[in-house]
């Protein structure tokens, strides 16, 4: 992709270095590094419990990591909350929790940053909002028969494409998107697929999302990384790469999971 | 309007959702039934309407004006403290010290005149009183994190046990107030009613029109989002603490102006509970997210109308009580069933 061919060799927009974390006994990471440039969509792939939704918690600002680095267009940053990472551009959207159900569609894009009037008063300037809410969204392409309808009345898919919508409209530089398309239908998927590859491409925007289809991944990203046990074990190119590669990749790292597993409990083992 | 300008024909839209179909109740019903649905305080308008047509037609006394006077000195405390309350129930919260902070307010100026003060003061640092009662409760549910229903229950007990103490269980005289002052604050007719009405417009357009307003809708509605959001939550949970908590303050001292004399035994659970009952059969949703300052007053003109018409039509106050109880029950459960109808016109 030309974005990936104009980046190489620039900074990383966001890059982390040995990055873990455990909760108790659990290595949920090892020495996490990855590197998204600008206008790049990086796809993370893995088992459950690879550790990806940590990983996104960590670089969002919602947790803090035992150790390892996280660089900024190359400087580093320490990110103790969700308004710290946010003001470093960064921001993870989570479609069911980001809204207001009850909030119509343009209130939810303006919210805590509304347009008022009369100063204190904080009276709103409602027409300008729906004007300037309507004008984004064309402007990003997504299409919403009424943003005057309750955030509740909206898809899946629609309030997916809201909730980002609403971080790049405030700027965020750096959408995490942990599995946006899960539980959506096929029209919803390529509501979302379309406003993410617009975003990045017309915007710059730089996006890591993890999904498990990997139809998906490759309709979506510039590059996939792949999760395994708490650390990335796979970086490509998505023309470097193929559905089977991955697939291979996958079921060989069950295959092991599956033979330690036997091993722990002392079976006779042979290579399937 | 803006609402339509997305769709330019011919173009079809991903997010369109799967269109007309499902949400297909057409015909004047079916308008009827999205009028109802779309606006929770149609029901309870409908009501109000049929019960005063009803008590007109049984009584002429119902509408002189002499017994509408009286309707609407009843229902102005509820209205205040109703609106009031609106807020909180969006928030996800109650207050059940309303009826006693309004009880309470009229106690301070007495005492305050007793030790000296005059009347113009009394009456400023009663409402200050009032506003710190408020913050007390707001701050005492944000910061220890309990729920409002039991913060408010003890403020409630404690201002109940307050009066009781310092009055000596002796009743006290409101201390007269004249002139146009008096005139305008609770000695006229129509001054309660009219500053009611003040305070339902402006806290309708506080809701609906201001910032503030959508905070506490956003608060109430997603809790965990809007503080993500970056909106102050806490701080809105306390303001509207002291929001109602003027506002009840303020009717108390001029419904006690109006009527003279102050019994310290008289508890506040019955003009709160029928505060309440005010807001919830208007339409507010008590988990949060959903609050209607409309319904809330046409709730309390249907309570204000309902107590007055079984009096004139000789039914007793048991009776009344009775009543209340089954409207409450009746307009509980249409509002749950129409939103249900509303989530399945959306799918
Ligand atoms: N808050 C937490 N407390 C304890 N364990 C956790 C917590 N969050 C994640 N884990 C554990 O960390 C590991 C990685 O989880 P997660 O990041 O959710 O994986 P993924 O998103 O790749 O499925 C899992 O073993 C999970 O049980
Ligand atoms: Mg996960």
């Amino acid at each position: 992709m030309t974005a990936i061919d104009e980046a190489a060799g620039t900074t990383p927009v966001l890059q982390t270095e040995g990055i873990t974390k455990r909760f108790g006994a659990v290595v949920a990471l090892r020495g996490v590094d990855i590197q998204l440039r600008s206008g790049e969509v990086l796809g993370l792939v893995g088992d459950n419990g690879a550790g990806k939704s940590t990983f996104v918690k960590i670089v969002c600002g919602f947790q803090r990591p035992d150790s390892g680095r996280i660089l900024i267009d190359g400087r580093e940053v320490h990110l103790h909350s969700v308004k710290d990472a946010r003001a470093h551009g960064i921001e993870a959207v989570y479609h069911d929790l980001a809204l207001v159900p009850q909030l119509s569609v343009y209130q939810n894009l303006f919210l805590n940053r509304e347009v008022t009037t009369l100063g204190r008063l904080g009276w709103l300037s409602t027409r300008k909002m729906r004007a300037q809410a309507q004008a984004y969204l064309d402007d990003i392409k997504v299409s919403i028969p009424n943003i005057e309808a309750e955030a509740e009345t909206l898809s899946g898919g629609q309030r997916q494409a809201i909730a980002v919508a609403r971080a790049t409209r405030q700027n965020a530089k750096i959408l995490l998107l942990d599995e946006p398309l899960a539980a959506m239908g096929a029209k919803e998927s390529a509501l979302i697929i379309d406003l993410v590859k617009d975003l990045a491409a017309n915007r710059g925007v730089s996006i890591l999302v993890i999904d498990h289809n990997y139809t998906h991944l490759f309709e979506l990203c510039d590059r996939v990384n792949v999760f395994q046990q708490g650390r990335v074990t796979f970086d490509r190119r998505v023309e470097d790469t193929s559905l089977e590669e991955l697939t291979e990749l996958m079921v060989s790292e069950y295959r092991r999971q599956v033979m330690a597993g036997h091993r722990e409990l002392g079976d006779e083992v042979t290579a399937p | 309007m803006a609402s339509q300008a997305t769709l330019t024909p011919g173009e079809t839209s991903p997010a369109a959702p799967p269109a007309a179909p499902s949400t297909a109740r057409r015909g004047p019903a079916g308008s009827l039934l999205r009028l109802f649905v779309s606006r929770r305080e149609a029901t309870i308008f409908v009501v109000a309407v049929a019960i005063i047509v009803y008590f007109a037609a049984r009584t002429s006394e119902f509408y002189s004006y002499a017994n509408i006077v009286t309707i609407v000195q009843y229902m102005a405390p509820i209205a205040v403290i109703g609106v009031g309350e609106v807020f909180l129930l969006t928030l996800g919260e109650i207050d059940l010290s309303a009826g006693q902070i309004f009880l309470v307010s009229p106690w301070i100026v007495v005492w305050l005149q007793q030790a000296g003060l005059p009347i113009g003061w009394a009456i400023t640092v009663s409402l200050l009183c009032c506003l710190a009662i408020g913050a007390i409760n707001g701050l005492i549910t944000v910061l220890l994190n309990v729920p409002s229903f039991v913060t408010t229950l003890g403020t409630y007990f404690s201002l109940l046990g307050l009066v009781l103490i310092v009055s000596n269980d002796a009743q006290a005289d409101m201390p007269g107030t004249t002139g146009t002052f008096g005139q305008i604050f609770g000695i006229s007719s129509w001054s309660e009613i009219g500053w009611a009405l003040l305070i339902v417009v402006a806290l309708h357009i506080v809701l609906k029109r201001t910032r503030f307003g959508m905070h506490v809708t956003a608060t109430g509605g997603n809790y965990l989002g809007a503080a993500e959001a970056g909106i102050p939550v806490r701080r809105v949970k306390v303001w509207s603490f002291m929001i109602l908590a003027f506002g009840a303050g303020f009717i108390g001292l001029l419904d006690s102006i109006r009527i003279q004399s102050l019994d310290p035994a008289s508890p506040g659970t019955t003009v709160m509970f029928s505060a309440v009952s005010a807001a919830v059969i208007g339409g507010t949703s008590l988990l949060g997210g959903r609050g209607t300052i409309i319904g809330a007053t046409i709730g309390a003109i249907v309570l204000g109308v309902l107590e007055d018409g079984f009096n004139l039509i000789g039914v007793s106050a048991n009776e009344f009580t009775l009543v209340t109880g089954l409207v409450i029950l009746v307009a509980m459960a249409i509002n749950v069933q129409l939103s249900r109808v509303g989530a399945r016109m959306r799918t």
